[in-house]
């Protein structure tokens, strides 16, 4: 089990053994979580133009040998956006989706171990929080506060927060009614040791899947948003805006438009595959 | 069933506590999302005076402006204030367009049900096809593949497939419109054929999620012992799951169907800009990016009132199906 944990946290350090063990569907999407990860890191260097210049002299060019991928409503390469806009989609939902899973953990060990009324408080402001629809819960904090990057982050994560709460409130409360919890109790342990010692540990694998849903979740609403015009602003661009910024290839069914789409896809589709291959315990599939 | 009359009178009355407990519920988180709307709006540092003035203006046309709009007062009773007229009918004032929140969502709210509605209609039976077909074949190859794409599908974003609709029925086979203008003059059909790829589109978004929870659903009762008493006298496999499983899985079921629907209401802020819709969302889309706020807010509680309004429905169905609820 601990082996499942470390290998998502980093991404990496693939044991032989559990690879194995996995349906093809859960192979493939591990391929492509890599696949997506490394090019998050890598791809601004491995583009083969500047992001930024008009390189072809046709825009909506199609698939071709100097520019794999085409060319964009300006002539850009569309191999090398790409590859550059990889790294704010997916690093900016896996920033949010961290910042998400670890607040809304920490504020469910709190809820279990805290008096009554605190948890209850807690629990009622998180569940008006779940009440506003996600997208629309967006829209309402980017029209009051904007949309530069680090809002964005801590839009996606204050959006995503109740999800992971809920979760994790459920899983800690039951924890902190086992027996060697209240042993702990007994031997006179102080909560916050309780909570990182005892309760912490038996919720790290369902919260990972949880965490996995949540990446998927923010990924399609940040580009959502890029899509709207709302999300990232240019010059940046994130995979979303590429889409946003091609749409009138459509007619011509330009890969500019396509593949930043498909690129999402593949992305969020690969995340989805691994996680419902993974061994699953007590996991819950609701988000 | 075969309850004494007294014991299913209290059980009614039982019943409707239940249901009155859940609506009051309702109502209060409604306020609550109400207050948290109403918080997060007013973030904005500076005031909606200032900025419709621009940075030019006398201090004293902006305290004028301030006082008929309003902005003088404490925050409390301008929540107060705006709450009483979200519940009067009357949301507000556009300063952007220049008219009443409520006149402008009035062109558009129709629009958006009508969309939502047909959706429905196509999307429901579609997936309730797909999930019971999959839950009967559990683990055969057809369940495992129609399992793998809803999987797949509940993680594309709406704007793939909307412009691949687009590419596929507009672009290559030029059957449809690539753009949702609604006719003010035309038979039913019209609209159909006006709106079917926004439909289209929306249909695949919720049909995957709402199709696997069905099959979950379903097979949660297949392990159980009376669908084993069943099989072991001899239903058929039809039967079985028609007549006797599906009666007890409507809950779950019913909470699936509202949760994806809800899923239409977000669903819907993009296909509705990609094809040009003029619906609620689209026009709430058009409300951030002219920071049109009092026509913000009123969006945003038309679409949180309508989750709330899903969630309650799919928890009196819940309440109403359970026997051992009905006949305490």
């Amino acid at each position: 089990m601990s082996v499942t944990v470390d290998e998502i946290k980093a991404g990496k350090a693939v044991s032989p053994g559990w690879v194995a063990q996995l349906p093809l569907s859960g192979k493939l999407g591990l391929g492509l979580v890599i696949f997506w990860i490394a090019t998050a890191i890598a791809g601004p260097w491995l583009a083969p133009y500047d992001p930024g210049a008009f390189t072809h002299q046709d825009v909506f060019a199609s698939f071709g040998a100097a520019h794999w991928l085409g060319s964009d409503y300006l002539g850009r390469d569309v191999l090398s956006r790409v590859l550059s806009g990889a790294r704010y989609s997916v690093g900016l939902a896996a920033a949010a989706a961290i910042a998400a899973s670890c607040t809304g953990t920490g504020l469910a060990l709190i809820a279990a171990l805290a008096p009554r009324w605190l948890d209850e408080l807690l629990s009622r402001f998180i569940d008006t929080l779940i009440s506003i629809p996600s997208k629309i819960f967006a829209l309402v904090l980017v029209a009051a506060v904007g949309s530069s990057l680090l809002l964005l982050f801590l839009i996606a994560a204050f959006i995503y927060i109740p999800g992971a709460y809920r979760i994790a409130r459920s899983q800690a409360v039951n924890l902190a009614q086992m027996d060697y919890v209240q042993v702990a109790r007994t031997r006179g342990e102080k909560a916050a040791y309780i909570a990182i010692r005892e309760i912490l540990p038996n919720m790290l694998h369902p919260m990972l899947a949880d965490f996995g849903l949540r990446f998927v979740f923010i990924v399609l609403m940040l580009s959502g948003l890029s899509f709207l015009g709302l999300g990232v602003q240019p010059p940046d661009a994130d995979l979303g805006s590429l889409v946003r910024e091609n749409i009138s290839g459509l007619g011509e069914a330009a890969p500019a438009i396509l593949v930043p789409a498909l690129a999402i896809a593949t992305l969020t589709v690969g995340v989805n595959l691994l996680i419902d291959a993974l061994p699953r315990r007590h996991g819950s599939k609701e988000g | 069933m075969a309850a004494s009359p007294t014991s299913s009178e209290s059980g009614n009355a039982f019943l409707l506590l239940l249901l009155a407990k859940r609506v009051a519920s309702g109502l209060l988180t409604l306020f609550l999302v109400s207050l948290v709307v109403f918080i997060i709006s007013g973030l904005l540092p500076g005031d909606a005076a200032q900025e419709m003035l621009g940075q030019s203006a006398t201090p004293e046309a902006v305290a004028a402006l301030r006082q008929q709009m309003g902005l003088d007062q404490p925050a409390a009773l301008r929540f107060l204030r705006w709450l009483a007229g979200l519940l009067g009918g009357d949301p507000g004032f556009s300063m952007v367009a220049n008219m009443p929140v409520a006149d402008i969502i009035a062109s558009r709210l129709p629009n958006s049900l009508i969309l939502a509605a047909l959706s429905t209609l196509v999307a429901v039976p579609l997936a309730l096809t797909i999930g019971i077909t999959s839950a009967m074949r559990q683990g055969g190859r057809l369940d495992r593949a129609l399992n793998t794409t809803t999987l797949a599908m509940v993680a594309l974003p709406e704007f793939l497939i909307a412009t691949i609709a687009v590419l596929f029925f507009a672009v290559e086979l030029r059957w449809l419109p690539s753009i949702a203008l609604v006719p003010a003059q035309g038979s039913f059909l019209d609209l159909l054929r006006a709106l079917a790829m926004p439909i289209l589109s929306l249909s695949i978004i919720v049909v995957a999620q709402m199709a696997r929870m069905t099959r979950a659903a379903i097979i949660a009762q297949l392990g159980l012992p009376y669908v084993e008493m069943a099989r072991l006298k001899g239903v058929s496999p039809a039967r079985l799951v028609l007549v006797h499983v599906l009666p007890n899985a409507i809950a779950p079921i019913v909470n699936a169907m509202a949760l994806s629907l809800s899923y239409l209401l977000g669903g819907a802020v993009i296909v509705e800009t990609i094809f040009n819709y003029p619906g609620l969302a689209s026009l709430m889309v058009n409300a951030v990016t002219s920071r049109d706020m009092p026509l913000l807010q009123a969006c945003a509680m038309i679409f949180c009132c309508a989750y709330l309004s899903l969630v309650l429905i799919a928890d009196t169905v819940a309440i109403l199906a359970n026997p051992r609820l009905r006949n305490r």
